[in-house]
């Protein structure tokens, strides 16, 4: 009982990640009609932004060890610390929150600069086309990030007090032996808000009125007199700034290192499917979906009876969708099934 | 076809065959006339012809086509340790097990198109690779992967004498440039095939199919066993390829099928130019050769190459394209693919279509320079 | 076999293109028309009289280990360097016995060409394939994973070119899978599992339940194996085996059940970014801070490297594990190494670069040793070779395998780190005579000298 509750925790934890890269990709698809291979590339540079500000926080007063002489090799304070003291240490504690407030204009940015810049004119290319491009920018991303940071993987430390485990057992009345750590019930709260977010945009706004307008029937909309072509600009970015925040909240979880985009690539486009191409809901639901399923594959007591089973489980999932309802969980019929 | 010259097929297989048998005296200028290159070339521009077969023709992209490389090889590999260390049999079952993989794989995949195509054969061919990566090790040997060994049966074969027997062709050993030969005679038979393929009504259905598959339903013409056809044709051309990679080289390894791998094939069949009878060997030839050649340039090479320059603007040139080749090359992959598609959409072959176009204007008087290049457009 | 395999013989038989053929004849001649004044017969790239030769360095400088190859790549360069008697000679001035000259090899100077492993087995057997076919190369080294170096080493077997193993920690490189052309300088899965085992009995007691992550495929397996069988033997009880799947990222999936699993020790059987991961994830949830059955909950990984430390940041403290050598270590050899290395690049080496160092200079003195290329002369040098001021203690590459026996160090993660490298600690040296064990165990056939 304890063991599927968790799991289940674990299965909305992986499914907010999911969701919220999910969400990016399939918005883009829906409204620009472009199957953008460099989104997990966004996600990627979202979890480098919180490198990237920490490096900056850190900044340190090299003090030599005078023991070795052949290289240096010293021990750091960063200068934070030595100006504001105990504020400063708390600054670098919270680097990877903090880190929001930047990724949020950098990610912008780089999401507006991608689609002025190469997106736009590959709207009324094939989608073959499309991928290419935006796989050959996936590519040429990451070996710049490469090039700066290395290959190697890049500790990113939540803040000390979400380190530990919270006692949820004990507050919901399932036993001490029930706990589950502080940052990944953040991440899985954060996950909530930002989806909470990007829906009430689009349903409570007039700009979302006129993407979900577009989304529908671009032509339309565009002979009414709406530039379609600019608010999709802004679209871009909003998916950006998504993949982005994804990436930041999960650097804590996964210490970020320049092949991460690409490792969750093929899995965001699983769960785009599976919810429906263009669905945003379904995309969400798709993303908690196989979360909760692939952390159930991976139980003792599932893997004994079907071995393997979690090397496969989504890919599974996928086909069986697909195959019985290929318009995915909540796709709306005949629409992206060419 | 899109060379005008070249109307006639059986000179274009003449110069073709020609072009291949000679390969190792035009790719050594390049650096790339040793066996394992050509071998490689050959081999992967079976597998992107086959591939083109069906994307090219049909317009189906699909994104697992490396599961039946994978499956080809464990084959041809499995045919050397039970049967004999003869091609042929390697050859002959690797292809028809990849055919009956196909056949299921597109029997089910092919009851969707689109993007939906693409992710249900990206999806067969990732359970296949991590099965085989992990639980159905004891077939394929896993991470290692799947090797000869002393012991191994052989039955066809007699008793071996010291050390691991070669792959061979009724005693011709299949490594080095015997190796290529054979690959390329494959190649050229692939081919071949590919080309009576693209004249045939067959391959002409497969086009309305691209152009426009509900019109063609409604005429009552049911396009799904056309389909089916072409799908297992690629995907024997591909079991083919992988099969000749355990010729040359007897050894099958798991991250063959890896969605990578099957990226690689789309993007060889896109960067030369998809569906045209050239491009796939472009663009398996460009990405091998980025891949063995500017890899391994390091910045003593690159002094060696630049060593005409004045010292100082070698220094330059060799920092600034260091950061390109080597550990860089992917970088400069990336750079490619964007730089063709943004501005070649036809891949290298629009790319030859257009410099030829242009030398020809140059011949021209100048008030025939428009009309020519308006009539190759065409 | 080996004269089939010259090119002559095979160039002959292609009457079809003559013109090719002799073209390459020509620009091949001195590969092989000019015999080696010492071989009995002619053998693949021998360089023959000419000036020079050349090692082919096969390292991952893409994807995963990139970091790891980019390591050993430096290593190598700085070995070439001392042994055409640049820079300030490095081991070369402590290993014994010694018959380098510091003037190249055998009078040629040394040179080397560079490749991408990709940490695929295919894309290393292509790069190895060029190195041998187009650079000529007489030695091949490198790579940082089992499956890389054991496809290389099937490859070079059959080629007939020695292959000088890099990181590569499974059983099978010199067990089921040995080769006579591969030498294997690194220690294996159990070693570390023979190392490991007094220490964790200092340390954790007799009585514990052992909960085993394990990455699903060949070296996962045979470490779990090798652990496993020094822990039961410890009295230890082995409460669950579980495998999960390479590059899983998250693997919260798989570390909930530990909690109540009533088990008090976690053994990570993951390397590089799996288990940076899984350890960052397991301290995450709470697991070192716990208390079961009345001890201390205990997080094991039995392969270390300090890039790995580095990528686990804070968690890695106080974490125990083994590692083939550390920069730390105060013999004269590993002294004379990290000033070297820490001189040319600022920094001090990995283990990877350590081993791969070590590896080249073998290989290089067995040459000089035994006057001649010939791989099978050189092989024979080779088998057991005693040597002494590596940085292991007095080692030995044991004919019957080509694995190296050295000390074994078992490192824990440092708590204090004085300075920004320091991240290991080492806890104890464990010596050669306990990590030692009979060649027959694992299996496997070297095969023949002569290819």
């Amino acid at each position: 009982m304890d063991a599927i509750f968790l799991q289940i925790l674990n299965g909305l934890d992986k499914g907010g990640a999911y969701a919220l890269i999910a969400l990016g990709l399939t918005l883009v698809f829906g409204t620009l009609g472009v199957v953008n291979f460099a989104h997990g590339a966004l996600f990627m540079l979202g979890a480098f932004c919180a490198i990237t500000l920490e490096k900056i926080l850190t900044i340190s007063m090299k003090v030599k060890d005078e023991s070795i002489t052949f290289f240096d090799a010293y021990k750091e304070q960063p200068y934070l610390e030595i100006w504001f003291g105990d504020f400063g240490t708390t600054i670098i504690d919270w680097s990877v929150p903090i880190s929001i407030l930047l990724a949020i204009p950098v990610m912008l940015l780089i999401g507006l600069v991608m689609e002025r810049g190469l997106i736009k004119h590959f709207y009324k290319r094939p989608h073959a086309e499309q991928i290419l491009v935006t796989f050959g920018l996936a590519i040429v991303l990451q070996e710049i990030v490469k090039s700066f940071f290395g290959a190697n993987p890049i500790p990113s430390p939540a803040p000390e007090i979400f380190s530990g485990s919270a006692p949820i057992g004990v507050l919901l009345g399932l036993g001490e032996s029930v706990v589950y750590p502080w940052w990944r019930l953040i991440y899985l709260l954060f996950s909530g808000i930002i989806i909470f977010a990007v829906f009430a945009f689009l349903q409570f706004t007039t700009f979302g009125m006129v993407v979900r307008a577009g989304m529908h029937d671009r032509e339309t909309v565009g002979l009414l007199g709406i530039n379609v072509e600019h608010r999709f600009t802004i679209v871009f970015g909003i998916a950006a700034v998504v993949a982005g925040l994804a990436g930041v909240m999960y650097a804590p979880i996964l210490p970020p290192d320049y092949h991460m985009g690409m490792d969750f690539l093929v899995l965001s486009f699983v769960v785009v499917v599976v919810g429906g191409m263009g669905s945003l809901g379904g995309a969400v639901a798709a993303g908690f979906l196989l979360g909760i399923l692939q952390s159930f594959a991976s139980m003792n007591e599932v893997k004994a009876i079907i071995p393997g089973i979690d090397q496969i489980i989504i890919y599974l999932v996928a086909v069986v969708i697909i195959l019985v309802r290929p318009r995915g969980l909540m796709g709306r019929k005949g629409v992206m099934e060419d | 076809m899109n060379m005008p010259l070249l109307k006639n097929d059986w000179v274009i297989m003449a110069i073709f065959t020609v072009a291949v048998l000679t390969a190792p005296l035009w790719l050594t200028p390049v650096g790339a006339g040793y066996p394992d290159l050509m071998q490689k070339f050959a081999i992967f521009g079976i597998f992107a012809i086959g591939f083109n077969l069906l994307f090219g023709l049909t317009g189906y992209l699909s994104f697992g086509h490396a599961v039946f490389l994978g499956v080809g090889s464990y084959t041809a590999v499995w045919s050397f340790k039970l049967l004999t260390m003869n091609v042929l049999p390697a050859v002959i079952f690797s292809i028809l097990l990849a055919g009956v993989f196909a056949v299921v794989i597109g029997y089910l995949s092919l009851r969707r198109s689109g993007i939906y195509f693409s992710i249900l054969t990206l999806a067969f061919a990732q359970m296949s690779y991590n099965l085989a990566y992990s639980v159905l090790t004891p077939l394929t040997n896993g991470e290692t992967g799947l090797q000869l060994t002393m012991d191994d049966p052989r039955v066809l074969d007699g008793p071996v004498g010291q050390g691991l027997p070669s792959t061979q062709l009724f005693g011709i050993e299949m490594s080095g440039y015997n190796g290529f030969y054979f690959c390329a005679v494959m190649l050229i038979l692939g081919f071949f095939i590919s080309l009576r393929i693209f004249r045939s009504p067959f391959g002409l259905k497969l086009l309305a199919i691209k152009s426009n598959q509900t019109r063609m339903k409604y005429t009552g013409f049911n396009t799904r066993p056309y389909l089916l056809t072409a799908f297992v044709i690629s995907g024997m051309y591909a079991g083919l390829a992988g099969s000749l990679m355990a010729v040359t080289d007897p050894l099958a390894g798991a991250e063959r099928m890896q969605w990578t791998a099957s990226g690689e094939v789309v993007l060889m069949t896109i960067l030369g130019g998809a569906g045209t009878l050239f491009g796939p060997l472009f663009g398996a030839g460009i990405i091998k050769y980025f891949e063995n050649i500017f890899s391994a340039m390091n910045d003593g090479r690159l002094h060696e190459i630049f060593a005409f320059l004045p010292d100082w603007l070698e220094n330059i040139v060799v920092a600034i394209t260091g950061e390109f080749v080597g550990e860089g090359w992917h970088l400069t992959l990336g750079l490619l693919f964007m730089i063709v598609v943004i501005f070649l959409p036809g891949g290298v072959v629009e790319g030859i279509r257009r410099a030829s176009a242009y030398v020809k204007g140059i011949f021209q008087s100048s008030g025939d320079k428009d009309v020519a290049l308006s009539a190759e457009k065409e | 076999m080996s004269d089939d395999k010259s090119k002559t013989s095979e160039l002959s038989r292609r009457g079809f293109i003559k013109v090719g053929a002799a073209a390459l004849t020509a620009a091949n001649m001195p590969m092989f028309f000019v015999k080696d004044a010492w071989a009995a017969k002619d053998f693949r790239n021998n360089p023959g009289n000419a000036g020079s030769v050349k090692f082919g360095f096969n390292v991952p400088q893409t994807g995963a280990y990139a970091d790891e190859g980019a390591d050993e790549l430096r290593a190598y360069k700085l070995a070439v360097k001392h042994i055409n008697g640049e820079g300030d000679g490095g081991m070369l001035n402590t290993m014994k016995p010694l018959t380098l000259k510091g003037n190249g090899i055998l009078g040629k100077k040394l040179e080397y060409v560079t490749g991408d492993t990709q940490t695929k087995s295919d894309a290393a057997r292509a790069s190895a394939k060029r190195m041998i076919e187009k650079d000529g190369v007489v030695m091949i080294t490198g790579g940082s994973s089992s499956g890389v170096a054991v496809a290389v080493q099937g490859l070079c077997q059959e080629m007939g070119v020695i292959f000088m193993a890099g990181l590569t920690h499974s059983n099978d490189t010199t067990g089921k899978d040995k080769r006579r052309y591969g030498f294997r300088h690194f220690f294996n899965a159990y070693m570390s599992g023979k190392a490991l085992g007094p220490v964790l009995k200092e340390e954790m007691g007799t009585d514990r339940k052992a909960y085993h992550l394990t990455a699903d495929y060949t070296w996962g397996w045979t470490q779990e194996e090798s652990i496993k069988n020094t822990t039961e033997a410890l009295g230890w009880q082995t409460t669950a085996a579980v495998k999960t799947p390479v590059g899983a990222g998250d693997f919260s999936q798989y570390i909930t059940p530990v909690l109540n699993s009533g088990a008090d020790v976690l053994i990570l059987n993951h390397y590089g970014k799996d288990m940076i991961n899984s350890l960052t994830q397991a301290v995450q949830f709470g697991l070192r801070d716990k208390q079961v059955n009345g001890k201390n909950f205990e997080i094991v990984v039995p392969l270390f490297s300090r890039l790995m430390a580095q990528g686990a940041g804070e968690n890695i403290k106080g974490i125990l594990g083994t590692t083939n050598w550390n920069w730390s270590l105060q013999d004269e050899g590993s002294k004379a190494f990290v000033k070297s290395f820490g001189q040319e690049y600022g920094f001090p080496p990995s283990m990877a670069a350590h081993t791969c160092y070590v590896q080249a200079l073998l290989y290089a003195n067995a040459v000089e040793q035994a006057g001649t290329f010939y791989p099978p002369e050189v092989i024979k040098t080779l088998e057991g070779f005693k040597f002494d001021g590596m940085g292991n203690g007095p080692t030995e590459y044991r004919a019957e395998d080509h694995q190296c026996f050295k000390d074994v160090l078992v490192v824990r993660g440092n708590q204090n780190p004085t300075s920004q490298f320091d991240l290991l600690q080492v806890q104890k040296i464990v010596p050669r005579s306990e990590v030692e064990y009979d060649a027959k165990i694992f299996g496997g056939e070297l095969g023949p000298y002569e290819v």
